[in-house]
């Protein structure tokens, strides 16, 4: 009987830990949806900002064709990219033009002083940081996640709902951290 | 991970919570028992239990309130300080908060911030005006960092929870004491008169130790709270480091808020651990903020890496064993480094009041026959024209320079367009009847010769002026140039 009484104990225990478990497995996985969601919501708010901004300094730096054209291009490519990696490419690439972009505004002093563009580049250049910023805070999450997903016991609980490890975002940088080639 | 600090962060808040309150009630039993004889233990726990609870419901309604408006806090938005707005958005995304804290700006010229809220949906960040004009961009998300660090590790939280504890202790011994001063006397004689010998000896040991109580009550709960809330900081500098990804934007703001002479005057001590630096605190005991020089070190040792292991190696290396476990070993299970990032470029500072007065003040030196000596260390030394010495200390890196005194009296006086008088610069070897030597340049290399008073004096193949002054005796050496034949 007592012995009864102990497996009985352990199966409701067992079944306890089981359902709490899961459910901050569930936690954790909406958690990082929300993290992407974050990536997301900044990036929209990119390809929104960037128009604005060349319109801002179209009379000012006409001149500068190519670059404008750089940005312009990079970001319809990152708008119509599909897949996850193509996308973290194309997004690289965008962020890089912007860069670029805003280097070369570096030689029109009366456009720094203008209050409108000043005021669109601070958004811009936040927004490139919410941009790395949530980036960075998704892929905390995915470790954590995918850790909880690897270690005992949460990966029994896992593997018996078929939970999938989740991706890294990578924006494709390899070839700016990459040391510059010295020709002679 | 974040979870673990803030589990390791509860563990350790919840000891301190139950200290704090064993402080309380052993306070509350004394005080009854001395007050009331045997029976009052109970109405002295009771005391102080109403005391607490009326204390933290306030905390709890209004505590942030409360805190917001005594700092002269007023809520921005966005239109008005866009990049503090912006910075704090950033930062609420890289901590994965879920609410966006709102934002406050004290009108005060000093330089600090503070994070309230005992919810994380309802935190706050106030920061002063002076700190938001005087930092810029990587430096505001540096401070900013810091105290959404704060929310997220729940110190604010703890924190609050911890000073009502204290002020609550504070209040009962205050009430205690002034009880004893006034009233205390008579109420003894009465109580002893009504029991007789051993109670009444009884009774006077207790009041003995009531007193003492009281007194070291309050400094005992101090030590405890003071001590946990250093290291709180140090840990959300590592936070903040994490966050940002950029050590050098939270050391420089810490840099020129501890360089900043005009002190916020909204602190006080139960709500200083909620600020980013704590001005005024005598004792390394009662200071709730560690030293801020030791945390721009630390910061600065950081080599490589934004993770909480770095952080960890400069605060062990600064340390050097003794209490050198700031985190949790579980926040180091974390794959590969976090690298660090590069500056922002509009970062760039411009050029402040002050460099510009430096600037201005060295135009007039100059024009004062002042001399400038560029140590190693970048420091820019001015040396007065009556300035004698053949060596100099300078007073940033302590390095000894040798001062080029001759080719500085020669400049001076071709700037002047005047003759240079020995007894000025020199005064102990003045002999102004003496017609002056004169050494003809036998080439144009290196070449010495005797000064009249024995003293053998170098020329370099870069002299060029048309005199020097003889290190020994003072007196005005005329050098003609080298003619060719």
């Amino acid at each position: 009987m007592m012995i009864l009484w102990i497996v009985l104990g352990a199966a409701v225990l067992a079944v306890l830990m089981f359902i709490g478990i899961f459910n901050s497995l569930v936690a954790l996985r909406n958690q990082t949806q929300n993290a992407w969601s974050q990536i997301d919501v900044q990036l929209k708010r990119r390809y929104d900002l960037i128009p604005n901004l060349l319109e801002a300094v179209k009379g000012y730096m006409g001149h500068e064709r190519a670059t404008l054209e750089n940005v312009t291009r990079a970001r319809s490519q990152a708008m119509s990219a599909q897949s996850v990696g193509e996308k973290s490419r194309a997004e690289g690439a965008l962020t890089d033009s912007v860069n670029k972009f805003f280097l070369v505004v570096e030689n029109y002093p009366e456009l720094k002083a203008n209050q409108n563009f000043m005021a669109l580049q601070e958004e811009l250049r936040s927004t490139e940081n919410k941009i790395a910023f949530a980036r960075q805070s998704y892929n905390d999450q995915i470790l954590f996640y995918n850790n909880k997903l690897q270690m005992f016991p949460s990966n029994v609980v896992a593997g018996c709902f078929q939970f999938k490890q989740g991706e890294y975002f990578q924006m494709d940088d390899a070839a700016h951290r990459a040391a510059p080639q010295v020709k002679f | 991970m974040m979870w673990e600090l803030i589990q390791a962060n509860q563990r350790k808040s919840v000891l301190l919570l139950v200290l704090l309150g064993l402080v309380l009630a052993g306070l509350g039993c004394v005080i009854g028992l001395a007050w009331l004889g045997p029976e009052g233990a109970v109405y002295g726990l009771g005391a102080a239990a109403l005391i607490w609870v009326v204390l933290t419901s306030l905390g709890f309604l209004a505590g942030d309130q409360i805190l917001l408006s005594s700092s002269a806090a007023e809520e921005v938005s966005k239109e008005l300080y866009p990049q503090l707005f912006n910075v704090v958005e950033e930062m609420k995304i890289a901590s994965n908060l879920a609410h966006m804290p709102r934002v406050y700006v004290m009108d005060d010229p000093g330089m600090n911030a503070f994070a309230t809220g005992i919810k994380p949906e309802r935190c706050a960040v106030a920061v002063t005006a002076g700190l938001v004009s005087r930092l810029n961009r990587d430096e505001l998300q540096g401070v900013i960092a810091h105290e959404m660090s704060h929310i997220t590790n729940r110190d604010v939280y703890y924190m609050t929870l911890a000073g009502i504890v204290l002020g609550s202790i504070r209040l009962l011994s205050h009430v205690f004491l002034r009880g004893m001063w006034f009233g205390g006397g008579s109420r003894r004689r009465y109580r002893t008169a009504g029991r007789a010998g051993v109670g009444g000896q009884a009774q006077v040991v207790i009041l003995a130790a009531a007193l003492v109580f009281a007194i070291l009550g309050p400094i005992l709960a101090q030590i405890f709270y003071f001590s946990l809330s250093r290291k709180r900081e140090y840990l959300a500098d590592a936070c903040a480091v994490r966050l940002t990804r950029y050590p050098e934007g939270l050391a420089s703001a810490l840099e020129k808020i501890s360089q900043d002479g005009s002190f916020s005057s909204v602190l006080n001590p139960i709500t200083s651990p909620m600020y980013i630096f704590e001005p005024r605190a005598a004792s390394s005991l009662t200071h709730t903020h560690p030293p801020i020089l030791d945390r721009i070190r630390i910061l600065r040792a950081i080599a490589q890496g934004a993770g909480f292991a770095s952080y960890q190696k400069a605060y062990a290396s600064f340390y050097r064993g003794r209490d050198s476990s700031l985190l949790p070993p579980s926040a180091f299970s974390q794959k590969a480094e976090v690298p660090l990032r590069a500056p922002s470029p509009a970062s760039e500072e411009p050029r402040g009041r002050k460099a510009q007065a430096r600037d201005l003040m060295d135009v007039m030196r100059s024009i004062n026959d002042f001399a400038f000596l560029v140590c190693a260390c970048g420091m820019k030394i001015k040396i007065p024209p009556r300035f004698n010495h053949s060596t100099i200390t300078c007073p940033k890196c302590s390095r000894v320079l040798d001062v080029p005194l001759t080719q500085l009296a020669a400049a001076a006086a071709i700037l002047a367009g005047r003759g240079v008088s020995a007894g000025k610069k020199a005064p102990s070897g003045a002999r102004g009847d003496e017609a002056p030597q004169i050494h003809r340049r036998r080439g144009t290399g290196w070449e010495s010769f005797a000064c009249r008073c024995g003293q053998t004096l170098t020329l370099s193949p870069a002299f060029i002026a048309p005199q020097m002054i003889c290190r020994r005796c003072g007196r005005l050496v005329r050098i003609e140039s080298y003619v060719a034949a």
